[in-house]
């Protein structure tokens, strides 16, 4: 996972990369919070450009990181979501709290 | 008559999350015979990838045990048998409930076998506490698509009016 932070408007790009299961949701969960931590950001966006795979770990890893960031003032965003990744998020109704911007990426799975 | 195609693969693995992956992947490769769409394959991948981590994570808490994995092809239908010999689910309908996890501190999102049961056209869970559980969930491929069978079949009963 890459990351990218924008001083002026306080805002962490968390890059998630390959696939998001129960296995690498451990790993992401612990980098992102430690960037959160680290840039206390007013705002903090999810890029899934590179993601290739996720199931509903991916779910509980985005709520995770939405209520810590909702804990210390700030928002969530998620972009660049492939259609096949907003049909896991659209069943879990997060979409609603953690909106999807910049549309949808073609990458597949 | 034509003949229904068959085909059959078995898997064991040890419940190591890393293999995870590997059990989706093995799977999809399998299903790719059918020839079935990017969005076919993603679903079928989701699936199986929610049952194995639910026998890792649920059936042996982490705990070493072996996953069995049956995949059958049946003419353009794919079933999927996940069984684990840990320790089951006592209250089956619950554990469907959307949203309903019973590791919530793990960040679970309960949504597993909601996920399971949308993407797949069919799916059972039976489970026996103390002794495991298994999931059979069945798809069909290229539903949409109008089989040669059955354009041979309305042929054949337009003919017998005349």
């Amino acid at each position: 996972m890459n990351s990218k932070y924008i001083k002026e408007d306080k805002l962490l790009i968390l890059e998630m990369t390959e696939e998001i299961d129960h296995h690498q949701a451990e790993k992401i969960r612990r980098k992102a919070d430690d960037e959160i931590t680290k840039y206390m950001p007013r705002k903090v966006v999810l890029d899934f450009n590179n993601v290739s795979f996720m199931d509903s770990a991916g779910i509980g890893m985005v709520l995770g990181r939405y209520k810590m960031i909702n804990m210390i003032g700030g928002s969530l965003e998620m972009e660049n979501v492939s259609t096949p990744l907003k049909k896991i998020f659209d069943m879990s109704g997060i979409t609603k709290i953690c909106p999807i911007i910049n549309g949808e990426s073609e990458i597949g799975i | 008559m034509k003949n229904i195609y068959e085909n059959e693969m078995k898997l064991e693995f040890v419940s190591k999350s890393n293999n995870e992956a590997f059990a989706r992947i093995s799977v999809a490769a399998f299903a790719a015979q059918l020839d079935p769409t990017i969005e076919e394959i993603a679903d079928i991948k989701t699936a199986v990838s929610e049952a194995v981590t639910n026998s890792i994570v649920h059936g042996y808490e982490d705990k070493e045990g072996i996953v069995k994995i049956v995949c059958k092809i049946i003419g353009n239908s794919i079933i999927i048998e996940i069984s684990d010999s840990g320790k089951g689910i006592e209250d089956i309908e619950k554990a469907k409930k959307p949203l309903y996890t019973s590791k919530p501190n793990l960040e679970r999102s309960g949504m597993g076998f909601t996920i399971m049961e949308n993407f797949m056209d069919d799916m059972i869970v039976e489970s026996i506490v103390g002794l495991g559980t298994k999931v059979t969930m069945k798809k069909m491929i290229k539903k949409d698509e109008v089989r040669e069978e059955d354009i041979t079949e309305v042929l054949n009963q337009i003919n017998s009016m005349n």
